[in-house]
C-alpha cells in the first residue's frame, strides 16, 4: 500500500464515522441543553433516564427492523396497525387462557404463565402473518411496497377493530403489567428497555457482521447485481418483511404489558416515526446505506425532546415540530457532506 | 478443442426475436470476440450463457457435455463468470464485498454456522486478486460507487477472474472508458486468459480492439451467426462488411432478411 492510499483509506473510514458524529452531537447538545435548563436533578436523574428509555423502547424495536428494511430498499408503512392487530389478538388470547373477572386477584390466575406464553406466541404469529401478507403482495403480485403496506396499514387496523368490536381490550392480568411492563430486570433495568436493547443488539450484529447483513446492503444498493450474484433476492426480502412483522408482534406485547390494555387509538404514527428515526440516523431512503448506531441516536433524539419538553413544561405538541426540524437538518447535513465528499 | 458450444439458441421478447437460432463455439484458452451491430443479440446470447435468461430453444455444451442453466448460480457452478455491460456492481459496497458477493467467506466454527462473515479474509483475497491483475485502487475500503469507470471495470473483471474457471464473458468492457483505461482493461483481458488458462468471450464494438486481443472472431447479425474468422486472417474492412451483412457467408443472412420482410 502506498502512503497516499493509506491516507485516503483513513479519510474514507473517518468520513463514515463522522456521519455518526453529526447526529451524535445533535443528541448530546439536546441532552446538555435540557440538563442546563431543567431544575437540578430532574432531567439527568436515574429515574428520568429510565423514563426516556422506556418511552423509546417500542420505537427502538420497530426502527431497528426498519433500518434493515430501508437498507435493503424495502418499506413497511403497516407496522403501527400490525402492532394494534397483534396486541388485540394477544390480549384476547391472554384473557381467554388466564380467565378474567371482577374479583380476580393475582392468585386467581391459574394459568398465568401459559397465558402469557400463548399471548406472546399469538402476537409474534400475527406479526409474521402480516409480514407474509406484505411479502406476497409486494413480491408475488409486484405491488410497490409503498402501496402494498399502505393497504395493509388500513386492513390490519380494520381487522383489529372488527375482532375487538371497536373497543380496547382491557382487564389483562395485573402481574403482566406489574412484573414486566412496569417491572425491572433484577430490580435494575426496566424490562421494556432490556427487550429493546436485546432486539437492537441482535439486529446490529446481524446487519454489520453477517452474510445476511452484507446481502441486505447489496440488495438495496443494486438488486440486479445481487440477483446476478446468485442471491435469492425474493427470499431475502421475504425474510426482512416477516422479521419486521415479528418485531411488531414483540412491540405489541411490550405495549399491552406497559398499559394493561390493547389500545386501538395508538400507534397510527409508528411507521412514520420509525422511518424518520432511521433517516435521522443516516440511513438512505433509497437503500444500500445505513447503520444501526445512527438509528439508535435517531430514536433517542425524539424521545429526549419529548421528555425535555415535558420537564420544561413546554407543550408536548412542540415535540412534533422539533422532530420535523431535526429530520430536515439531519438530511440536509447529510446531503452537504455527500456533495463535499468523494464524487458521485 | 471446443470449451463451450451453443447451438440453435432462440429467444423471443414479445414481437422481437432477439436470437434466431444462433451458434457459437468458444475454444479452450482463447480470447473469442463476439461482434455485431446494435441489437444483433450479443447481450441476449451472453445472458443465456450466464444463466440470467433461459432460451426458448437450442442447447449448450460445456466440454462436450450438455448443460442447462436455470439461474446465474448454475452457470457460476459450471465455471462461467460474466462481466455485464452495465457492470452490476453494488455501488455502496467496497471492492472486496463486490468481488465476494453471493459467495462470501464465513468464519470458522459456530460463528461461521451462524453466518458471520470473515471480513479480513475477504479483504485479503480481494487485494491479492486485484494485485495479480495489476489493478491499483485508491483504497480497498472505498465504496465502488466512488471509483472511476476504469477502476469499477477492474473490480468487475477481478470478480470474474477470481471465480471463473472455464469461461469469462465480458460484455463491452471498454465501452465507457478513456484511451488509457481501455488499454489497461484490454491487457487485463489477455492476462486473465494467460494466467488462469480460462477462455474469454469478449463483446465489443471496437474492431481495432477486437483484432488486438482476440484469437477468434464470431460476427453476429440479426440474431444469427454471420461468420467466424481467425483474427490473424481477417481485417477491419472485412469485419465491417460482415457486420453489415455484406460478403462472407451470406446464406443465413438472406434467410434472416426474408424473415424480416414478413
Ligand atoms: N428484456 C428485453 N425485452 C425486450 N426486448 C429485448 C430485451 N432484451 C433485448 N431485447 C431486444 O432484443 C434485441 C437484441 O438485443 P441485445 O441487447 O441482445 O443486442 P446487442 O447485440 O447486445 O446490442 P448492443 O450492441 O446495442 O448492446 C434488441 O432488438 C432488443 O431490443
Ligand atoms: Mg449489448
Amino acid at each position: 500500500m502506498s502512503a497516499l492510499s493509506t491516507v485516503r483509506e483513513r479519510f474514507f473510514s473517518q468520513s463514515r464515522r463522522s456521519e455518526d458524529l453529526t447526529i451524535g452531537i445533535i443528541l448530546l447538545a439536546l441532552v446538555v441543553a435540557f440538563w442546563i435548563l431543567s431544575p437540578p436533578g430532574s432531567f439527568l436523574s436515574v429515574a428520568n433516564i429510565k423514563n426516556i428509555g422506556v418511552d423509546a423502547s417500542e420505537l427502538m424495536i420497530l426502527s431497528a427492523g426498519m433500518t434493515l428494511l430501508l437498507i435493503a430498499g424495502g418499506l413497511d408503512l403497516s407496522i403501527g396497525s400490525v402492532v394494534i392487530f397483534a396486541a388485540v389478538l394477544s390480549a384476547k388470547t391472554i384473557n381467554a387462557v388466564a380467565g378474567t373477572g371482577p374479583d380476580t386477584g393475582p392468585l386467581a390466575y391459574h394459568h398465568l404463565g401459559l397465558a402469557i406464553a400463548a399471548g406472546v406466541a399469538v402476537a409474534i404469529a400475527s406479526g409474521v402473518a402480516w409480514g407474509l401478507f406484505n411479502s406476497f403482495v409486494i413480491l408475488r403480485l409486484k405491488v410497490p411496497p409503498f402501496i402494498a403496506t399502505l393497504a395493509a396499514l388500513g386492513m390490519a387496523l380494520g381487522l383489529a377493530e372488527v375482532i375487538s368490536s371497536g373497543t380496547n381490550v382491557s382487564g389483562l392480568p395485573l402481574p403482566l403489567q406489574e412484573d414486566f411492563g412496569l417491572g425491572e430486570a433484577f430490580g435494575i433495568l426496566p424490562w421494556p428497555i432490556v427487550t429493546a436493547a436485546a432486539v437492537t443488539a441482535v439486529l446490529w450484529v446481524l446487519l454489520s457482521k453477517t452474510r445476511f447483513g452484507l446481502r441486505t446492503y447489496a440488495l438495496g444498493a443494486n438488486v440486479e447485481s445481487a440477483r446476478r450474484a446468485g442471491i435469492r433476492v425474493d427470499r431475502h426480502m421475504l425474510t426482512l418483511y416477516v422479521l419486521m412483522g415479528a418485531l411488531a408482534g414483540i412491540v405489541s406485547v411490550v405495549d399491552i404489558a406497559r398499559f394493561g390494555t390493547a389500545t386501538l387509538a395508538a400507534h397510527s404514527q409508528d411507521a412514520l416515526s420509525a422511518i424518520s428515526a432511521v433517516v435521522i440516523g443516516g440511513t438512505s431512503l433509497f437503500g444500500g446505506r445505513g447503520r444501526m448506531f445512527g438509528t439508535v441516536i435517531g430514536v433517542l433524539i425524539p424521545a429526549v425532546l419529548l421528555n425535555g419538553f415535558v420537564i420544561l413544561q413546554i407543550e408536548s405538541f412542540w415535540q412534533n415540530v422539533a422532530v420535523g426540524a431535526v429530520l430536515i437538518v439531519a438530511v440536509y447535513i447529510d446531503q452537504l457532506r455527500r456533495q463535499a465528499g468523494p464524487s458521485t | 478443442m471446443t470449451l463451450l458450444a451453443a447451438r440453435g439458441i432462440r429467444k423471443r421478447y414479445g414481437q422481437v426475436e432477439a436470437l434466431r437460432g444462433v451458434d457459437l463455439e468458444v475454444g479452450d484458452g482463447e480470447v473469442h470476440a463476439l461482434i455485431g451491430d446494435n441489437g444483433a443479440g450479443k447481450s441476449t446470447l451472453v445472458k443465456t450463457l450466464s444463466g440470467v435468461i433461459s432460451p426458448d430453444a437450442g442447447e449448450l455444451e460445456l466440454r462436450g457435455a450438455k448443460v442447462h442453466f436455470h439461474g446465474p448460480r448454475d452457470a457460476q457452478g459450471a465455471g462461467i463468470e460474466t462481466v455485464y455491460q452495465d457492470l452490476a456492481l453494488a455501488p455502496s459496497l467496497d471492492a472486496g464485498a463486490n468481488i465476494f458477493l453471493g459467495r462470501e467467506p464465513l468464519r470458522g466454527g459456530v460463528r461461521g454456522r451462524l453466518g458471520f462473515l470473515d471480513r479480513s479474509r475477504m479483504r485479503q483475497e480481494a487485494s491479492v486478486a486485484l494485485a495479480d491483475l495489476g489493478v491499483e485502487l485508491p483504497s480497498l475500503e472505498a465504496e465502488v460507487g466512488t471509483m472511476s469507470g476504469g477502476q469499477r471495470q477492474a473490480v468487475a473483471v477481478a470478480r470474474a477472474a477470481v471465480w471463473g474457471t472455464a469461461l469469462i464473458v465480458m460484455d463491452e468492457p471498454t465501452a465507457a472508458l478513456g484511451v488509457r483505461q481501455t488499454e489497461v482493461v484490454l491487457s487485463l483481458i489477455r492476462r486473465v486468459c494467460e494466467q488462469k488458462g480460462v477462455s474469454v468471450l469478449l463483446i465489443s464494438h471496437n474492431m481495432a480492439h477486437v483484432l488486438e486481443v482476440a484469437d477468434t472472431v464470431t460476427v453476429m447479425r440479426l440474431g444469427r451467426r454471420a461468420a467466424v474468422r481467425r483474427a490473424a486472417d481477417t481485417s477491419l474492412e472485412e469485419l465491417t462488411l460482415l457486420m453489415a451483412g455484406l460478403g462472407g457467408d451470406a446464406e443465413p443472412d438472406a434467410e434472416a432478411e426474408a424473415e424480416d420482410e414478413r
